[in-house]
């Protein structure tokens, strides 16, 4: 008998293959944040100060990009294509189907991570992370997080052709308003509030320290706990307008 | 619960969209073994009778059992025993009809094999092909054989031949045809009279979420309305005559035209088919 333990793994292969047979979702969510890496690596080569900057930056853009923007496309992609309504009527476990969809994710996440640490340590001159530790809590908080902001956000999406339009309306104005104020002693006191209101920012200050400044997590709990209040807006949501089904409108 | 009991039974089903009423008061029992259809006009309110059966809506009112279980609990134990073949249900489309239906025979506890399955719904040849590279109809198969891979007792067949060509819709009858000789029961929802009178033992004719009519179609095609009597008189013209007494109105007829000497061209006697019966029952008198 199939229990729901084997079938979230079994669910997780099939998401882990499709992942890969998909170039541009692969390309966007994947290959993307990496060449941003290298170009802001080759601009920025032989300055050490914004090096240090950059590499936590683009961290926190991975996990924001692995999940948030992956989840949002996926979930409108499967609903509108009448995907989520077959597995509805499947005997497979809710709880199975979202685990191996959130542990494909979370995958993704956990090799962008991997490459971006081991690509500092090799090529950016900012050596292991400080607080191995504090890179993990931050990342798993930002993981959960992010995740359920993205099938929360997706519950928002009417339909697959604008999904593009409403995912970068979101990801490219946080993106460019947390990277823009990060460490920026110039930047102008309403956005930064803004931007550590989001949680892409505190996201990045806590990489930061886990990664380059060696600041603990102790010292970086009011942005931690920042992540984790989007976290649970994002579950709330995320759970309580689920559907299944395209709208018939 | 005994293998005897109905498949499916439902009573005084209603439904609401905020003050539409998409089904007002259905009562129907499926027996085991049978295959059972509804047949209406679109908006009728089959699908969401059949969504209800299938666990993706609640019910307003009413009491319904799907083998036993009430589907709104939507308990794994019961998804394990059905098969649903969706009106409109995407799939995969990275993947091929082998791996999707390999994936799927993974969440029941007795699976049939894939290839048997991939032969069934006649989809071999186009196993091993990414499902974005199918055609329409060979989608429609790979949806019949999801709903098959698990070997469910009761199938639930929503309109599935809306947009076969003929040749594609003979096929799909044939493998409905091949379930029932395996004593599966079916469920069918459709809008086309000769699919509900080729494949249904029973039907149930619906419109405005009521059932007006039901029974075996040929008797629902006998009940309350006359035979025709039809044949061209000696101008060529063709008579249509309507009884209840076929017997003595051809006694009649062949007597006078021997009388004058004269043939009956073309002359046919028709019971009432299932579409004038459907025609009667749905006309918005």
């Amino acid at each position: 008998m199939p229990n729901a333990l084997a079938l979230t793994w079994r669910q997780y292969r099939l998401e882990r293959r499709m992942f890969w047979r998909n170039p541009s979702a692969a390309f966007f969510n994947f290959v993307l944040p990496l060449l941003f890496l290298v170009g802001g690596g080759v601009i920025l080569h032989g300055n050490q100060h914004d090096l240090n900057l950059l590499v936590p930056a683009i961290a926190g853009m991975s996990v924001m990009s692995t999940t948030f923007t992956a989840l949002a496309y996926n979930i409108v992609f499967l609903r509108e294509r009448g995907v989520l309504k077959r597995i509805r009527g499947a005997p497979l476990p809710t709880s199975s189907y979202f685990g191996g969809i959130a542990g494909n994710a979370v995958t993704n996440t956990a090799l962008q991570i991997a490459i971006i640490v081991l690509a500092g340590r090799l090529f950016f001159g900012i050596g292991w992370p400080a607080h191995w530790d504090e890179l993990i809590v931050f990342v798993v908080v930002g993981v959960v997080s992010l995740a359920a902001l993205g099938v929360a956000f997706a519950h928002v999406i009417p339909n697959f052709e604008s999904t593009a339009a409403y995912v970068n309306a979101v990801f490219l104005p946080v993106v460019f308003v947390s990277f823009f104020v990060f460490e920026n002693k110039s930047a102008p006191t309403f956005l930064l509030t803004i931007a550590e209101a989001l949680p892409l920012k505190p996201l990045i200050d806590g990489l930061y320290g886990a990664m380059v400044t060696g600041s603990d997590l102790a010292s970086n709990l009011d942005a931690l706990a920042v992540i984790a209040l989007w976290g649970v807006f994002g579950l709330y949501f995320a759970v309580r307008g689920f559907s299944w089904e395209q709208s018939r409108t | 619960m005994s293998d005897t009991a109905p498949a499916i039974e439902v009573r005084d089903l209603s439904k609401r969209y905020g003050s539409y009423e998409a089904v007002r008061g259905i009562d129907i029992t499926v027996q085991r073994g049978e295959v059972f259809g509804l047949l209406g006009p679109n908006g009728a309110g089959k699908t969401t009778t059949v969504e209800i059966l299938e666990g993706y809506r609640e019910r307003s009112g009413g009491e319904v059992s799907v083998l036993g279980h009430d589907p709104a609990k939507r308990s794994i134990e019961l998804r394990r025993r059905i098969g649903i073949v969706l009106q409109s249900g995407g799939i995969y489309s990275h993947l091929t009809p082998r791996e999707v239906l390999a994936h799927w025979a993974g969440f029941y506890p007795h699976p049939r094999e894939v290839d048997e399955v991939l032969t069934l719904a006649g989809l071999q040849e186009k196993a091993d092909v990414r499902s974005r590279r199918l055609s329409g109809g060979q989608l429609r198969r790979l949806d019949f054989a999801l709903a098959l891979v698990g070997d469910p007792e009761l199938i639930f067949l929503d309109e599935p031949t809306t947009g076969f060509d003929p040749a594609a819709r003979h096929a799909a009858w044939e493998t409905v045809r091949s379930l029932r000789e395996l004593g599966k029961t079916i469920l069918l929802t459709t809008h086309y009279l000769d699919e509900a009178q080729e494949l249904a033992d029973r039907v149930a004719i619906v419109k405005d979420g009521r059932v007006l009519a039901i029974g075996p179609p040929r008797e629902l095609g006998v009940g309350g309305s006359h035979y025709r009597v039809a044949y061209r008189d000696r101008d060529g013209e063709l008579v249509e005559l309507q009884t209840e007494d076929p017997t003595g109105l051809l006694n009649e007829l062949t007597a006078a035209a021997l009388a004058r000497g004269e043939r009956l061209e073309e002359l046919s006697v028709g019971r009432p088919t299932l579409e004038d019966v459907y025609l009667e029952l749905t006309a918005d008198a």
